[in-house]
């Protein structure tokens, strides 16, 4: 789980460049919850603390949910979803190895159905990153922005949430947002982030962390799903790339669909998971609730993994079946 | 010839052969004392043929194995039975066992034999006997009987005998050495296994890291002219050496999982299996030796050794220097699965391929590894070389859900141990794989014993209903007879009255 922590440090910094290092103080104010509210469970649980601290598997739940939630939401945010991925979703599920959804994922999707505004106000890419240390902690803590700058000023729309926007409010005007909104996509950072990612991604994957099965389902499904109905219509779909580059997509693939705990087991299953995931988060970008779809998908994939574990067996040598 | 299928799982592990294969086999001394568990596998009581304090001979019948591995026992060296004890056994339980016990008396005085026949004139079933008089029983690790493994009939006719020479498993060299130092006495055992199953072709499969035996085998089929013989080379990964893995990878028939290599055509042996049909045919001894590999960094000099089967482990180590430095396990077999001994006075048995003296180096300490929950990873299912999910297994049988766990084919498990190796939360699966085994086996038997009951019960309520019925007809019957008797003697009665 360390060398997943490790992968992860490109996209991070990449994040604090475009974002601010408001990711920073996320980064440790969930660590610190993770580590704290796990310890405390332990204790009630009556197990050994240190050993199961010792595995990093909360550490990295912390890291993921801090990276995936805005890089200026108030610091309650962080501490309250980190809070509900350990506690609810980890440890009374039985703790390391039995909770039945993605920790980080799960934490995620209670922050972003509880608050919606705090979890939907990213960052302007670009105006954060030379603001002074101290002016982000006011904003993290104590919600006050310097005076010269108002909220309007910091915060907008991602990229997915205006091709999202427009395609749910006003179809028409698709055509002539989109391909700027395209066209953005690596300037404004969020390209440059998921490139991050992969970067980590293929080194997990060529350290044999994770299982590769995962990622190749999941942006095989992207791509599939995506450049189908781009040829269907390419004014009213976006590009294959843009799916690929956007949102949350290769940290998804590569860092959270691949966590083993809540991913089926055999080598077809995890191809066939990742396919799911991938196709589920297409669906719900575009026509689901909300912008991105990974946290949807992947809680989604989580309950069908018993039934993806029963039918994609490997063959048993020398069964008939 | 180089078939160069391969294993869908297994592990490439260091081999530490070489601590052991250098040497050539000797003759271990004769012991003291020969120690014998009588009890079966499946739990029977062996029948003993010989009383307290009678002298026996080498290679006499002492005692009457039973169970499914039935076999003969016969005694390793001449000497005085003493009486019976419970001794500890090699026995995954840890508990001991009936043991019998000779002490010998070192003139090693043979019990005569038979005149010997040359095996080209005794017909196939003769062979069988004559396998079965010697006691031998498959000598890789399973134990079944020979005999009963030659004489096996299925809907499929047999083609082919698979000679297993692949000792996959880590430290072990026996095989190795015989086939270097006997191959002229293996290709005589092929022979007469051959006769005996009325078949021509024959494989012999060894891992490609013995390259001294493979040509030691080569040399002496070309100098022999065999082209029925055949060697194949396999990759050296474990657990190649495995019956149906070594079948696959030398023919490519897959054994069914419900079923025997002779329902494809195979009877499998090992090369200690053939070395004792060799010596059963043409030099009319009895198993009551076999090569042991005498190994690990805990023994002075590690080598192979002629053992006499029931020789103390103790007295084979003294043989190879004694113990070197601390020795943190003592394991019978190899080290992938092997038995953990508790402790060295346990003797050799029929089935002991291995003595593995692993010193602190070589082993972890049982406490050093602490278990943590399985996260499934599913690196246990990368490397099952019979495809099963071992983390599946693991959750079913952690919940006592027997039922599920043979559907994910806990039966199919052959506890090679590639999964406990791999597994990154050091969790023992095999140990729980074989426990669900053993309970799925009770129940087994327990539904058996309480079916038969319920059959014995409703049969004797049916008995007894009947007898009941059969008495009520039957006093019915008397009842009609005695007022039919009635009847007529109220007809008869009053004349005998006018006659008064």
């Amino acid at each position: 789980m360390f060398k997943v922590l490790v992968a992860l440090l490109p996209g991070i910094f990449l994040l604090a460049w475009f974002f601010g290092q408001g990711v920073f103080v996320n980064i440790l104010l969930a660590a610190l919850t993770a580590l704290i509210t796990e310890a405390m469970v332990l204790k009630l649980r009556r197990r050994p603390v240190l050993k199961y601290l010792k595995d990093f598997s909360a550490l990295l739940t912390a890291v993921l949910l801090a990276i995936a939630i805005p890089t200026v939401a108030p610091w309650w945010v962080i501490v309250l979803g980190t809070s509900f991925a350990i506690v609810i979703v980890k440890q009374l599920y039985g703790g390391l190895g039995f909770n039945l959804f993605n920790p980080a994922m799960a934490g995620y999707a209670f922050l972003l159905i509880s608050f919606p505004q705090e979890m939907t106000a990213w960052a302007m890419p670009g105006h954060l990153n030379i603001w002074l240390f101290s002016d982000i902690i006011q904003l993290l803590f104590l919600e006050r922005l310097p005076e010269t700058i108002a909220v309007d000023g910091i915060t907008m729309a991602t990229p997915l949430d205006i091709v999202k926007t427009q395609l749910t409010i006003n179809q028409e005007t698709v055509v002539t947002v989109m391909p700027a909104t395209v066209k953005n996509l690596l300037a404004q950072g969020w390209g440059w982030l998921s490139l991050g990612y992969f970067v980590g991604g293929l080194w997990l994957v060529q350290q044999r962390i994770i299982a590769w099965q995962i990622p190749l389902g999941f942006l095989c499904a992207l791509t599939l799903v995506s450049t189908g109905f781009y040829f269907y219509d390419n004014h009213l779909y976006s590009i294959p790339g843009f799916h690929l580059l956007s949102g949350a997509t290769m940290v998804g693939a590569f860092f959270i669909a691949t966590d083993p705990v809540t991913t089926a087991t055999s080598s077809k299953g995890r191809f066939v998971f990742g396919f799911l995931v991938g196709a589920l988060t297409y669906l719900i970008r575009v026509w689901g609730g909300y912008p991105d779809g990974i946290a949807f998908a992947v809680l989604l994939m989580n309950i069908a993994v018993p039934v993806i574990d029963y039918y994609t067996q490997p063959k048993i040598f020398g069964a008939s079946r | 010839m180089f078939g160069r299928r391969t294993l869908e799982g297994g592990l490439d592990l260091n081999g530490h052969k070489d601590l052991s294969r250098q040497r050539s086999i000797i003759r271990a001394a004769i012991p003291k004392e020969l120690v014998y568990p009588l009890v079966s596998q499946s739990g029977e009581l062996a029948k003993v043929l010989v009383k307290t304090g009678e002298r026996v001979l080498k290679g006499q019948v002492i005692a009457e194995l039973q169970g499914n591995q039935g076999t003969l026992l016969h005694a390793a060296s001449s000497g005085y039975i003493q009486e019976n004890e419970l001794r500890q056994i090699a026995h995954p339980s840890g508990l001991k066992s009936l043991c019998l016990i000779i002490t010998t008396d070192g003139l090693d005085e043979a019990f005569p034999i038979d005149q010997l026949v040359h095996f080209s004139k005794l017909l196939p079933s003769d062979i069988c006997s004559k396998i079965h008089e010697a006691g031998i029983v498959g000598l890789g690790g399973a134990g079944f009987p020979t005999a009963v493994k030659l004489a096996a009939k299925s809907f499929c006719e047999v083609d082919t005998l698979v000679v297993n020479g692949a000792e996959c498993e880590p430290y072990i060299t026996c095989d190795d050495r015989l086939m270097q130092q006997y191959s002229e006495q293996i290709l005589l055992g092929i022979q007469v296994l051959l006769r005996a199953l009325t078949i021509k072709k024959c494989v012999i499969g060894i891992e490609e890291d013995m390259p001294e035996a493979i040509d030691s085998m080569q040399k002496e089929i070309e100098r022999q002219g065999f082209s029925h013989i055949q060697v194949n080379v396999v990759p050296a990964i474990y657990p190649a050496g495995g019956e149906r893995q070594l079948i696959y990878l030398l023919t490519g028939r897959k054994t069914p999982s419900n079923g025997y290599p002779v329902d494809v055509g195979v009877i499998c042996q090992n090369v200690g299996t053939v070395m004792a049909v060799y010596m059963a045919i043409f030099k009319g001894q009895a198993l009551i030796e076999r090569v042991v590999t005498l190994t690990g960094l805990g023994l002075k000099t590690p080598q192979n050794l002629w053992v006499r089967i029931g020789t103390p482990i103790k007295d084979l180590v003294n043989q190879c220097g004694g113990y070197n430095g601390p020795v943190e396990r003592l394991i019978m077999g190899g080290l992938m699965m092997g038995l953990v001994l508790p402790e060295d006075s346990i003797g050799i048995t029929k089935l002991t391929n291995c003595i593995l003296v692993a010193s602190p180096k070589e082993v972890a300490k049982t406490n050093d590894t602490e278990v943590m929950p399985c996260i499934r990873c599913g690196d246990c299912a990368a490397v099952c070389p019979v495809n099963l999910l071992p983390q599946q297994l693991y959750w079913h049988s952690q919940g006592g859900a027997h039922e599920k766990s043979q559907s994910f084919g806990l039966f199919d498990c052959i506890e090679c141990g590639c999964c406990d190796v791999v597994c990154p939360s050091h969790i023992p699966l095999v140990q729980y794989f074989r426990a669900s085994k053993s309970k799925v086996i009770t129940r087994r038997r327990e539904d058996e014993f309480a079916d038969l009951a319920k059959q014995r019960f409703e049969s004797k309520q049916l008995r007894i209903a009947q007898e009941k019925m059969d008495r009520d007809q039957r006093i019915q019957l008397k009842k009609q007879a005695l007022v039919k008797l009635r009847k007529e003697s109220a007809v008869t009665k009053p004349k005998t009255k006018d006659q008064l």
